[in-house]
């Protein structure tokens, strides 16, 4: 936590950044139309102070967002020009830099962003030339220690949710179903293709509104993350898949794609609204044809969350919202996160806050980058005028193992038929064992004299009774119930009263020291049971 | 006349006996669940008192010596062990209830040893079954004796927790047993108070031996295991001396004791006989590689978790026993409930072998006045851990090791573990870089969204506390 008083003075550090030549991060206003994102706000400068940088914010550069230049100030950064603030060391943008903008970073200063690099090649030229290095946000990878900057996670759950909501609005009814004097209405039917990050937002979304919600991914693992979501998981067995080994789903097959299709089919025509969300590395593949829109019902809506990689409708038109003849609505936004710019400018910029974090190990201003680190690696498109894009894959620690060793060999995983026939087997043993102690036992009987048979009868009877009686036993009550049963234990002082009436001095005496020691257990126990079970209390 | 008047007596004592046991089966059967566990502890209670009474009067008509004699040895022994007892369970504090166990069930094996003596000693027509019973009591109550002494040195740090590993110590148990089954043979040819007494010994050896190969970090299943071992001793006094109440009350323990050892051998995901033969925590060898492998661990302060803890929303607190030894509770209590009066849904993640007792973390949080219904076990709030802002582990180490599902060369792989890491933040509080017991390096402190807060767990968190309800008023007018 810092001081109170170290707000204010951060604008004072920042204005001599020139003399002290410390690591200042540049926050832009993204020049891009209609875009209301920043790449920080006040929170995030805070935190981005307290890791040893300084901040210059461009003027505006938060206003779409509603944060004003004071409040930037007053977490401690300073406002600049554009040119102020393109010429920091580290420039942190949301959309893409266009080679124009990168012409005016520094020499070899370094800008985080969202990037493209694939599709555009000359902005890995421009990179290089400046000796730049380019940090591409789109490329952390999706291992579990770098959930926290994954702004792809980030932009997708917060689309999930906008496309609900976008979804709500041009429907022309209730999610949630009511009961009204003048009767009753049903509930909206919405149904999700594809349970990523955005899809399971959406899921939720759509829930928490209170509409029937079905969902569909061909990943058959995210099942149970969908059941969990209050979903109803759609099942197409034709079409499910491997597990996936980096966290996004694969290529179907021609046989999953025929029943994937049909399935589909049914289920839009039967769904007030239909999301999609299938957009792997960019790319969108068609879920919803032409076909499939022309069999929905008037007045249903199609929210294309791939309408960014060209839509997984046919129908859709990227960024415009249209109707159809037949009356359905496809919504093709491209913006939805933008149309939320508070909460996705705090998210954002707290996945950079987290990159910055891993690549200020000191936390002491000083950007340090390590190529033996996956994640930072992975990232990297140009550093220092060289070109290292495309990365190296990374794999999932999800995946199995196996998967590791050798992509091209499938892991073996045992079926449910093995797992079953192990569960017979492991079955017939204890059988077999069970078998084994009763002819034992049985033959111990025979053997044995009358009178020891009936208290035999009785010892294996209250085995079993304690058996059944403590397997119920919540855990939290473990202790009171050791300290319960240990009193309890404690009855061996009803063998040492008896033996204390002897006439043999020797066996009065242990028989005193027996009988002691027992009652101290039994008094003691049950006193400490009773103390540990009044302390347990339910909240008032 | 006389003798119809002392088998109405007998008959008086056997229905007292038989509602006595069912009293018990209620009692252990009430303790399942919170709400009617105070129910359960005053069935024990009462069914207690019934036994005894009816035992006292049972005594008196079968008194050999002069019946005020024996009314005075059994009112001074019932005196003496109920002034100790209670003063004992008053002081105890719950950080020390492991070894208060540990000491209680010394005390029925040091009782079944010297009933089987004088059972041996008053009965002089013994058969072959009658022998067998008294030397099998003897038996399993020395082992019990000296096993929770063991038990209670280890637990109250008068001694080295880590296991003794002599060489070949199986093989040592081994011979011990076969030398007792051998004596048994003798005791049973011969009948004489020679081979009972040498059994004693080896039996008190074996004991010693058993509990000293288990480390620390084993000892809530010894703690269990010993509670069914005193439970058997009572039945096998129970059959020496042909009593009915002494066998069920004795089954009903030894068998609660032995599905315990057997909860906890299963939430460790290890076998019960691998634990009984002890050594774990000796196999450090490969497995734990240098530090360097996981990269640099994190340092964070109170003042930055305070305010971390105020942007947050759900927080997880994962006790273990580094909390009970810095008697951390009451600060932890206060904590959480500064933290629920901000608003902030607090739970805590029990594991089932956190601490060095079954159920411990329990206990010392509801000492506290934690209320139980926001203490969750593992598969409770295991699913929850994605969803959680922060995850406050206090004293814990193995129990919260992601190398354990991680990692299939790890000593403890496949225990099941709490998966704090799947939080959005991880707080270590601990007091050094040091291994736990099961001295396996714990990944989880090099993990990104770790951050380890050293020094002692009470200190740290009173502190925590302290800031988190302060830093709440002094922030405002800052950022307003």
């Amino acid at each position: 936590m810092r001081p109170p008083g170290e707000a204010r003075v951060g604008t004072l550090v920042a204005d001599r950044w020139k003399a002290e030549a410390s690591v200042r991060i540049g926050i832009p206003r993204e020049e891009q139309p209609g875009e209301t994102l920043v790449a920080a706000t006040p929170k995030t400068t805070a935190k981005l102070i307290a890791l040893g940088y300084d901040v210059i914010v461009e003027a505006g550069a938060g206003v779409a967002a509603k944060f004003p230049d004071e409040a930037f100030v007053q977490a401690g950064a300073s406002i600049g020009t554009s040119a102020q603030v393109w010429s920091a060391d580290v420039v942190a943008k949301v959309n893409e830099p266009s080679p124009a903008e990168v012409a005016r970073l520094a020499e070899g200063g370094t800008v985080v962003a969202r990037m493209t690099p694939d599709d555009h090649p000359e902005l890995i030229e421009a990179l290089q030339a400046k000796r730049a290095t380019g940090l591409n946000l789109l490329a952390i990878p999706r291992i579990s220690r770098a959930q926290s900057m994954d702004v792809l996670s980030t932009m997708s759950n917060i689309a999930g949710y906008r496309g609900v909501i976008e979804a709500a609005e041009a429907y022309g009814g209730m999610f949630a179903g009511q009961v009204t004097a003048a009767g009753k209405t049903q509930p909206a039917t919405v149904f999700i293709i594809g349970a990523g990050v955005a899809g399971l937002a959406a899921i939720g979304a759509a829930v928490s509104l209170g509409a029937q919600v079905r969902a569909f991914d061909v990943r058959p693992e995210v099942g149970e993350q969908i059941e969990s979501m209050g979903a109803t998981f759609v099942q197409a067995a034709a079409a499910q898949q491997q597990v996936s080994a980096d966290g996004y789903a694969q290529k179907l097959t021609e046989d999953q794609e025929a029943a994937t299709a049909r399935m589909y089919a049914q289920e839009s025509a039967k769904a007030d609204i239909v999301i999609t969300t299938a957009l792997v590395r960019g790319w969108a593949p068609t879920t919803i044809t032409a076909e499939m829109v022309a069999g929905m019902k008037p007045g249903s809506v199609i929210v294309d969350l791939a309408a960014v990689g060209g839509g997984n409708c046919e129908a859709t038109v990227p960024g415009e919202k249209v109707v159809t003849d037949n009356g359905v609505t496809i919504i093709g936004y491209t913006d939805l996160t933008s149309r939320m710019p508070a909460h996705t400018a705090q998210l954002y910029g707290t996945n950079i806050v987290n990159l910055l974090t891993l690549l200020t190990p000191g936390k002491d201003g000083q950007l340090v980058l390590d190529m033996d680190d996956v994640v930072q690696r992975a990232i990297s498109v140009t550093h220092d005028g060289q070109v290292l894009w495309p990365p190296p894959p990374v794999q999932v620690s999800a995946a199995p193992k196996a998967a590791e060793v050798s992509a091209a060999e499938k892991p073996h995983l045992p079926t449910a038929a093995e797992l079953a026939e192990q569960a017979k087997r492991k079955q017939q043993r204890l059988y077999a064992w069970f078998g084994v102690a009763a002819v034992l036992v049985g033959l111990a009987i025979t053997f044995s004299p009358a009178s020891f048979l009936g208290y035999f009868t009785v010892f294996i009877l209250a085995v079993f009774v304690g058996f059944y009686v403590i397997t119920n036993v919540s855990a939290s009550l473990h202790t009171p119930l050791m300290a319960q049963t240990n009193a309890i234990s404690g009855i061996i002082l009803v063998g040492a009263l008896l033996q204390l009436g002897s006439t043999n001095v020797l066996v009065v005496v242990l028989a005193f020291i027996a009988a002691t020691v027992a009652s101290i257990n039994i008094f003691g126990g049950f006193a400490v049971a009773g103390r540990m079970i009044s302390m347990f209390r339910k909240d008032a | 006349m006389n003798t119809v008047v002392n088998e109405r007596w007998y008959s008086l004592v056997q229905a007292a006996y038989v509602i006595a046991g069912v009293l018990f089966i209620l009692s252990l059967a009430g303790l399942a669940h919170q709400k009617s566990a105070k129910a359960g502890n005053m069935a024990g209670k009462i069914g207690m008192a019934l036994a005894l009474a009816a035992t006292v009067l049972l005594a008196l008509l079968n008194s050999e010596q002069a019946v005020a004699v024996t009314a005075a040895l059994i009112a001074g022994a019932l005196l003496i062990g109920a002034v100790i007892g209670t003063i004992a369970a008053r002081r105890v504090e719950m950080t020390q209830m492991p070894q208060m166990i540990a000491i209680l069930h010394s005390f029925v094996g040091l009782a079944a040893v010297l009933v089987g003596f004088n059972s041996y000693l008053t009965e002089e027509h013994a058969d072959a079954v009658h022998l067998i019973e008294v030397f099998l009591g003897v038996f399993i109550g020395a082992v019990t004796f000296t096993g929770s002494i063991i038990a209670y040195l280890k637990l109250s740090a008068k001694m080295k927790s880590a296991p003794l590993t002599l060489p070949g110590r199986n093989l040592l148990n081994l011979l011990l047993l076969v030398i007792s089954a051998a004596l048994l043979a003798w005791f049973v040819a011969a009948p004489s108070l020679l081979p009972l007494v040498i059994m004693t010994v080896v039996a008190l050896l074996l004991g010693l031996h058993l509990v000293a190969a288990i480390g620390g970090g084993d000892m809530p299943v010894v703690v269990s295991m010993l509670n069914s071992y005193s439970g058997w001793a009572a039945a096998a006094a129970g059959f020496m001396l042909s009593n009915n109440l002494l066998i069920i009350t004795g089954a009903l323990v030894g068998s609660s004791g032995a599905i315990l050892s057997y909860i906890m051998c299963k939430a460790m995901n290890r076998k019960f006989t691998a634990v009984i033969l002890g050594g774990f925590g000796t196999e450090v060898k490969s497995s734990s590689k240098s530090d360097e492998d996981y990269g640099e661990h994190r340092e964070t302060t109170t003042g930055d978790l305070a305010e971390l803890l105020r942007e947050s929303q759900t927080v997880v607190i994962a006790p273990g026993y580094g909390m009970a030894a810095a008697k951390a509770q009451y600060p932890v209590a206060d904590l959480t409930a500064k933290l629920r009066a901000m608003g902030k849904d607090v739970k805590f993640a029990v594991h089932p072998v956190a601490g060095r007792l079954p159920g411990h973390m329990n206990v010392l949080l509801a000492e506290a006045r934690v209320p139980y219904d926001i203490v969750l076990e593992m598969d409770e709030i295991q699913d929850d851990f994605p969803d959680t802002d922060v995850v406050l582990v206090i004293g814990a180490n193995d129990t919260v090791n992601p190398a354990a599902a991680e990692d299939p060369g790890s000593p403890i792989a496949g225990m099941p573990v709490l998966q704090v890491w799947e939080a959005k933040h991880v707080v270590v509080f601990k007091r050094s870089m040091a291994t736990g017991y099961a001295g396996v390096q714990n990944p989880l402190f090099f993990r990104e969204n770790t951050a380890m807060l050293f020094g002692d767990a009470k200190d740290q968190v009173e502190e925590l506390a302290h800031l988190v309800g302060v830093s709440a008023h002094e922030m405002a007018p800052a950022q307003s």
